[in-house]
């Protein structure tokens, strides 16, 4: 289901140059609910194009009809024979692609498990979603992002992490291990795209008050947990802050290129 | 010639038949192709990405079944996925031969095909029965959602596994503009471009809608190929001045790739979109690509005609001899040749055997 919070404008906008992203292609995944659909509005109230992905058909309709300018399409991140249906529906939305954010995520089994308990299926699950659905996706638009390093557009990816790739949590072993190695799958893609010009990072965005964070932990209290909305703007402004150090004086040009 | 007949892209004993200026013909390893480019060469690529293309389905009027094979549009942009040119076939799937595929039936101005979740209606044909100008209902997006959902790459009888987008993207593709895939490109992985840069190459793209090699028609197919968009960017055109400042060559990996520049080269040589609409064969004189990387082809393929502009037939009659001989596989995912101009060979023989018929008089060498 979709929960999105109306109530954004206590954010303060000023940290971000609204010239950095108007105009930017950004692609999204798992961008109906919680952290990712709080990114495709604000992306969107700053201008940039912005593709999100999801699996319910339902969903994806509903925030299309909210969020002006952004395409939705629908699709599972997690399934093989999906990801370049996903990845061709991207390049055409959006004509090229600068920003890629890998969020859809799966907790592995549901409720959460302690490992001995968790079936070999659910930890599969959870590196389909969460660890080789984004490696395989961001092969597909590469070479997309690679020809947006060529026009100077500081293209990112992100990998969506959390403190369970860190720490130890008794029951977050699937969803844990699966984004550890999503980690440092980021790091060793950053190395190797240096050259290229595509800068990777990881972001955890905290513990936020989200259906993903309800499933894992029902008993939270969502007064304790962080509004999404507020982890979006924080990843908004370092994306922002990453390009700016790749590119001093990036704006974002007119894309130089048919697909407009 | 063998065909190659896996999807493998990147098969470890690939290899490479260089034709030198002057006709001398050698085996290379194709993973050492970095080692056939010397520094302050720019290698210039194509980085369309392949369409799925094909969509079965049925024609409204006869209740018959059908597969559409789109083959044209006017542009490159995103949203101008309505109108296209495209080659429908009767029933039957890529286990048959193109050529022996069944036509499809009589085909009229507004008759509606249902190709899965997409409907299109035929506009009119275009001088061949299997040949039709149509165009489809519903939004931009919602026709790139339905070809997502139901459309395949051009399948090939020589495949017998049916492909997926995967198995014909380029590593580096980008938009998806291409009909068939720009195979050439296959060749080129990501340790390749480092390697490659590492020796001061440049690598330069292009974006060209390498369009479809196969109508299943002979009369069709003598019209191929269609008339191609591309797209050149600026940075490109500047990697080639640099590189053509410095003495270094201007390798187009691809007949796409040759395609595209020879046009742009005939037009200013300026960045922007284009439309490639020439054929180029042994009367072309070569403007600006110096040598080119493409597939192992056959004499009658507009891709052996396209090598004919940088050597002479007795040279790519050797070349086709020392392919079959070696047992070079062809198609998409077969091996590569690398033919340098002709133009480039310091000792231009006078005489030239072969390429006059007796009694015209012998002209002068390229």
């Amino acid at each position: 289901m979709t929960t999105y919070s109306d109530n954004e404008s206590h954010l303060d906008e000023g940290h971000v140059n609204e010239l950095e992203f108007s105009g930017l292609r950004v692609a999204v995944t798992g961008g109906t609910s919680g952290l990712g659909l709080a990114l495709v509005r604000q992306l969107s109230r700053l201008g940039a194009r912005v593709a999100f992905v999801a699996r319910g058909e339902e969903g994806v309709r509903a925030v299309a009809r909210q969020v002006a300018d952004g395409h939705g399409i629908v699709g599972d991140v997690s399934k093989k024979e999906q990801t370049y249906p996903i990845a061709l529906q991207i390049k055409a939305a959006l004509g090229g692609l600068d920003v890629l954010i890998h969020n859809a995520s799966s907790l592995g089994p549901e409720p959460l498990a302690l490992l001995a308990d968790t079936d070999c299926e659910d930890l599969q699950a959870a590196l389909d979603t969460n660890l080789v659905g984004p490696f395989r996706l961001t092969k597909a638009v590469l070479g997309s992002l690679a020809l947006a390093a060529r026009d100077g557009r500081a293209p990112v990816v992100v990998h969506v992490t959390s403190d369970a790739a860190d720490k130890p949590y008794a029951g977050w072993g699937a969803y844990g291990a699966s984004k550890a190695a999503l980690r440092h799958l980021g790091r060793i893609w950053h190395e190797e795209l240096r050259g290229v010009g595509v800068q990777v990072l990881d972001h955890d965005p905290g513990d936020m008050d989200t259906p993903l964070h309800a499933a894992a932990v029902p008993e939270a209290d969502p007064a304790s947990l962080k509004d999404p909305a507020v982890s979006a703007r924080e990843l908004i402004e370092r994306i922002a802050a990453v390009r700016q150090a790749a590119a001093p004086t990036v704006e974002t040009k007119e894309v130089e290129h048919a697909s407009r | 010639m063998r065909a190659a007949d896996r999807p493998v892209q990147r098969p470890l004993d690939a290899r490479l038949l260089v034709v030198d200026p002057c006709g001398s013909l050698r085996h290379a390893p194709r993973e050492c192709l970095v080692d056939e480019l010397a520094p302050d060469d720019v290698l210039v690529v194509n980085d369309a990405a392949t369409l799925p293309a094909s969509l079965h389905g049925t024609h409204d009027r006869t209740g018959e079944e059908i597969e559409v094979r789109l083959a044209g549009r006017g542009s490159l942009a995103p949203d101008d996925v309505h109108a296209w040119t495209a080659v429908v076939f009767g029933t039957g799937d890529h286990r048959t031969l193109t050529e022996d595929r069944p036509p499809p039936p009589a085909l009229q101005p507004g008759d509606r095909l249902r190709l899965g979740p997409l409907v299109a209606a035929v506009r009119r044909t275009l001088g061949h029965p299997r040949l039709v100008e149509l165009r489809f209902d519903g939004s931009a997006q919602a026709i790139w959602a339905g070809l997502g959902q139901h459309g395949k790459p051009i399948q090939y009888a020589h495949v017998v596994e049916p492909l997926s987008l995967w198995d014909v993207w380029t590593p580096f593709a980008g938009p998806p503009v291409a009909f068939e895939p720009p195979s050439a490109g296959f060749a080129l992985d990501w340790a390749m471009q480092g390697e490659l840069a590492a020796r001061g190459v440049e690598v330069a793209t292009l974006t060209h809608a390498a369009g479809i090699s196969s109508t299943g028609d002979p009369a069709l197919d003598a019209r191929l190929p269609f008339d191609e968009p591309y797209h050149l960017p600026r940075a490109t055109v500047e990697a080639i001045g640099r590189a053509r400042a410095r003495g270094g060559d201007v390798v187009a990996l691809g007949t796409t790739v040759t395609r595209a520049l020879e046009h742009a080269a005939a037009h200013g040589l300026r960045p922007g979109p284009g439309i490639a609409d020439q054929r180029i064969g042994p009367g072309t004189k070569l403007r600006v690509v110096d040598a080119v990387v493409s597939g192992v082809h056959e004499p009658g393929e507009s891709h052996y005609e396209l090598l004919g502009a940088f050597a002479p037939a007795a040279v790519l009659s050797r070349m086709s001899d020392a392919l079959e001989a070696s047992g070079y596989r062809n198609h998409e995912f077969g091996e590569s040749v690398l033919v340098r101009t002709s133009a480039r060979c310091p000792d231009q023989p006078v005489c030239q055997p072969f390429r006059q018929p007796p009694d015209q008089p012998p002209t002068k060498a390229r």
